[in-house]
C-alpha cells in the first residue's frame, strides 16, 4: 500500500531471487524462482505478516528484506537508501537497525556461553569500551523479556524452548533496531508457551515502536500479531490486505482454502472445509500461467496461459486472480 | 472399570517409569469399537508414551504397571507371539514423520506387501492386487506405476498416505495416529484428516488421535482426553470439552489459541513451564501454574471425578468432583 502518508521504513520493489539447483551430481541445472516479482512496503511500527506453505518462498523473502541475500532483480530500500552490499561496512552498521529471529533458538545461541553474556555481546561489539554500561543494559533487557537474573547466568541447554526464544529476542533488541524479521519464531513451541512469547512480542513492539515482518505458516499467530498480511504461493503474493479483513473474507481461492483448512477447536466456529486436490507445487517445475491453477476449483482456460497480476480490489486489498479484475466495484462481496 | 469387557481397548491405572522416574501416573481410558478418541496435551505430557506402553513398544528399561486390555486380553507383559498378532493386525500405529518410518531402500509396494504377507497371508498376485487397492483407497494417483517407487519419490503428504495404506493392510480394528499431520502443510493436513475420516467411516475402524493441535482433535474425534504431566486431567465429549472446558489447564490451552475471526484479544497464556517429571510438586502437578489454586492443591492430587454426565475432571476447584471424592475419600497417590 503506497497510499499511506508516513514514509515507509522498508520499500521493496519487484524482488526476484532465483536459485540454481541440480538433480544429482551430473544433472542439468534447473532454475528455481524462490521469490518472483514481489513488491511491498512496511511503515515504521507496522507488522506485515507473511503466510504460506513450505516452499512458497517466505523465508527467502525475509532474508531479502534484511539484505542477507541480494535480489537478482528489484531493490530493497531502507529509510530511503538502497540496501548496501553484504559484508561491507555500511551493511554492518545497518545490522544494528534490523535484526532477525529464527525458529530454532538453540541453533541461534552459543552453547558455551551463559545467556546474559550473549545478550550483552551485540553491545560489546558496537561499544567495546562501555563494559559496565553494557552489562547494566543487558540485565535490564533480560528482565524486560521476563527472565530472572538467575536464569541469565544459565547456559542455553538449561533453559526451556520458550525461555531460549526470549533470550534470542532480548539479544536482537539490544542494539535498538527499528525493524525485526521473525521467521517462524513460535512454531517449535507448545501452545501455552507460544501464547507467552506472542504476548511478549506484541508488548515489545508497541513499547519500542518496532516494525516487523512476521513469517509463519500458522494463520492464527499471524493474525494475532500483524496489521497487514500477505499470502504467498510459489514465490509470489496471491493476496494482501488488512489482517482481520483478509481472514474474515478471503478473496483468492488459495486464501479461501487456507483459511478454511485451519482446524477450529470450538464448534461454533466450525465451517465447511475446502479440501484442495493435488500436491503442493514444485518450485523447480512451475505450472504455466497462474501458479495455483492446477489445484484451483475456479480455474478458467485463461488461468493456464496468463499469470494474473496483483491488483487492488476494493480499498485495502490486493489480489492476484483472474476472478478479480482490477476494478473498484463491489466485487469484494463475492466472498 | 467394571464393564471392561464391553470396551474394545481399556487402559486401567497404566503407569510408566524410566530409570525410577515416573512419567505416566495411572491412566484410565477406554476406546469402544468404531469410536474416535483424541489425546491432547503439550510435549512431555505422556500422550505418546501411553500408547507405546500399551503396545509394548517402549525400550526395555521402561517399567510398566497397571493394565491394558484388548477385548479383555491383557497386553502388558504379554508374550511376543500375542503382541505380534495385536500390533499391525488388531491395532496399527502411524507416526508423525512418515519419511523416517518408511524404509528408504525398499519400494513402497514391497513394504505394504510385507504387512499383507505377515498379517493376512497374501502374496504374489493376490498381494499385489490388494496393495493396489490400498494405494487407491488412500488416494495415491496412478497406483499401478507408483507401486515400484521409493519413499523419496513421494511428497510428505503422499508418504503419510502410504503409511496409512500400510497401517490398513492388516485390517486393524484400531488405528493409533500419533501427530499424523504435524509435519504437513495446512492444506495437506486437511487432505489427510479427510482421508482418515472417510476410511474410518467406511471400515468402521476405531481411532486414537494423539495431537498437540486442539483444532485437529476437535474436528476429528468424538471424545477427548486432555493430558498434563502424565495424567488425564479432563475427559469428555468433544463438543462439551472444547466449548466449555472445566479444568484450568484445558481452559488455559484453549485461551492460548489465537482466534481466527472476531475481535483480537490478548492471549490468555499459562504462566510458567511444564514441570520436570523428576521434580513434580507434591500436590496437583498443575498447581504452580494454576489461577484457581486452593490450599488443597498443594498437598493432595485430584483424581478424575464426574463433573456432569459423561464428563470427568481432576480438579479441586470443580465442586461436583470434590463432593464425589469426599464421599469416596479416595485420594490416590
Amino acid at each position: 500500500m503506497t497510499s499511506a502518508n508516513a514514509e515507509p521504513l522498508l520499500l521493496a520493489r519487484n524482488l526476484r531471487r532465483v536459485y540454481q539447483s541440480r538433480r544429482g551430481m551430473f544433472g542439468a541445472p534447473s532454475l528455481v524462482r524462490a521469490v518472483d516479482d514481489v513488491s511491498f512496503d512496511i511503515l515504521p511500527g507496522e507488522t506485515l505478516g507473511i503466510v504460506g506453505e513450505s516452499g512458497s518462498g517466505k523465508s527467502t523473502m525475509g532474508r531479502l528484506a534484511l539484505g542477507l541475500e541480494t535480489p537478482d532483480r528489484g531493490s530493497v530500500r531502507f529509510r530511503g537508501s538502497p540496501m548496501p552490499m553484504p559484508s561491507t561496512a555500511e551493511w554492518r552498521t545497518l545490522r544494528q537497525r534490523m535484526q532477525m529471529i529464527y525458529q530454532d533458538p538453540l541453533g541461534a545461541l552459543d552453547r558455551r556461553l551463559p545467556v546474559l553474556t550473549q545478550i550483552r555481546e551485540p553491545l560489546d561489539i558496537h561499544h567495546p569500551r562501555e563494559h559496565h554500561g553494557n552489562q547494566v543494559k543487558a540485565a535490564e533487557m533480560l528482565a524486560r523479556v521476563g527472565l530472572s537474573r538467575e536464569q541469565g547466568a544459565r547456559y542455553p541447554h538449561e533453559l526451556s524452548g520458550g525461555q531460549r526464544q526470549r533470550v534470542v529476542l532480548a539479544r536482537a533488541l539490544m542494539t535498538g533496531p527499528d525493524f525485526l524479521v521473525c521467521d517462524e519464531p513460535v512454531s517449535a513451541l507448545d501452545v501455552s508457551i507460544q501464547a507467552q512469547v506472542v504476548n511478549l512480542l506484541i508488548d515489545l513492539q508497541t513499547e519500542l515502536g518496532l516494525a516487523m515482518m512476521f513469517i509463519s505458516h500458522d494463520l492464527r499467530v499471524v493474525r494475532q500479531i500483524s496489521k497487514r498480511v500477505a499470502v504467498m504461493y510459489l514465490g509470489g503474493f496471491v493476496e494482501e490486505g488488512d489482517a482481520d479483513d483478509l481472514f474474515a473474507s478471503p478473496l483468492h481461492p488459495y486464501t479461501k482454502a487456507l483459511v478454511s483448512a485451519a482446524p477450529q477447536a470450538r464448534s461454533t466456529n466450525r465451517h465447511e472445509r475446502i479440501v484442495l486436490t493435488g500436491e503442493p507445487p514444485n518450485p523447480a517445475n512451475r505450472p504455466t500461467g497462474c501458479a495455483f491453477h492446477p489445484r484451483c476449483g475456479a480455474a478458467m482456460p485463461r488461468c493456464k496461459e496468463e499469470a494474473p497480476a496483483l491488483v487492488p480490489v476494493g480499498r485495502e486489498r490486493r489480489v492476484a486472480c483472474h476472478l478479480y479484475p482490477a476494478a473498484t466495484s463491489d466485487q469484494t462481496r463475492a466472498a | 472399570m467394571s464393564d471392561r469387557e464391553s470396551h474394545f481397548v481399556a487402559l486401567d491405572e497404566l503407569t510408566v517409569s524410566f530409570d525410577g522416574v515416573r512419567v505416566l501416573h495411572g491412566i484410565n481410558l477406554t476406546v469402544s469399537r468404531g469410536e474416535a478418541v483424541g489425546l491432547v496435551g503439550e510435549s512431555g505430557s505422556g500422550k505418546s508414551v501411553t500408547w507405546l506402553a500399551a503396545l509394548g513398544l517402549l525400550p526395555g528399561k521402561a517399567r510398566i504397571g497397571g493394565s491394558a486390555t484388548l477385548e479383555g486380553v491383557e497386553l502388558i507383559g504379554a508374550p511376543p507371539s500375542t503382541l505380534d498378532r495385536v500390533r499391525g493386525g488388531r491395532i496399527a500405529m502411524i507416526s508423525q514423520d512418515p519419511a523416517s518410518a518408511l524404509n528408504p531402500v525398499i519400494s513402497i509396494g514391497k513394504q505394504i506387501g510385507e504387512t499383507l504377507a505377515l498379517h493376512r497371508g497374501l502374496s504374489g498376485i493376490a498381494g499385489r492386487a490388494e496393495t493396489l487397492r490400498l494405494l487407491d483407497l488412500v488416494g495415491i494417483p496412478d497406483a499401478a506405476r507408483r507401486i515400484h517407487a521409493y519413499p523419496h519419490e513421494f511428497s510428505g503428504g503422499q508418504n503419510q498416505r502410504v503409511m496409512i495404506a500400510m497401517a490398513l493392510a492388516g485390517q486393524p480394528d484400531l488405528l493409533v495416529a500419533d501427530e499424523p499431520t504435524t509435519a504437513l502443510d495446512v492444506t495437506i493436513q486437511a487432505q489427510i484428516l479427510d482421508l482418515i475420516q472417510t476410511i474410518r467411516r467406511e471400515l468402521g475402524m476405531a481411532l486414537v488421535l494423539i495431537s498437540h493441535d486442539l483444532g485437529v482433535i476437535a474436528e476429528t474425534c468424538d471424545r477427548v482426553a486432555v493430558m498434563y504431566a502424565g495424567r488425564i486431567v479432563e475427559e469428555g465429549t468433544t463438543g462439551a470439552l472444547f466449548d466449555d472446558p472445566r479444568h484450568p489447564y484445558a481452559q488455559g490451552l484453549l485461551g492460548s489459541l489465537p482466534p481466527l475471526s472476531g475481535p483480537r484479544r490478548r492471549l490468555v497464556s499459562i504462566p510458567g513451564v511444564v514441570p520436570d517429571p523428576r521434580l513434580l510438586p507434591a500436590g496437583c502437578a498443575f498447581a504452580p501454574r494454576c489461577p484457581k489454586r486452593v490450599s488443597t492443591c498443594d498437598s493432595a492430587i485430584p483424581t478424575l471425578g464426574v463433573s456432569h454426565p459423561g464428563h470427568r475432571v481432576a480438579c479441586f476447584a470443580e465442586e461436583a468432583v470434590v463432593q464425589e471424592q469426599a464421599r469416596s475419600h479416595g485420594y490416590a497417590a
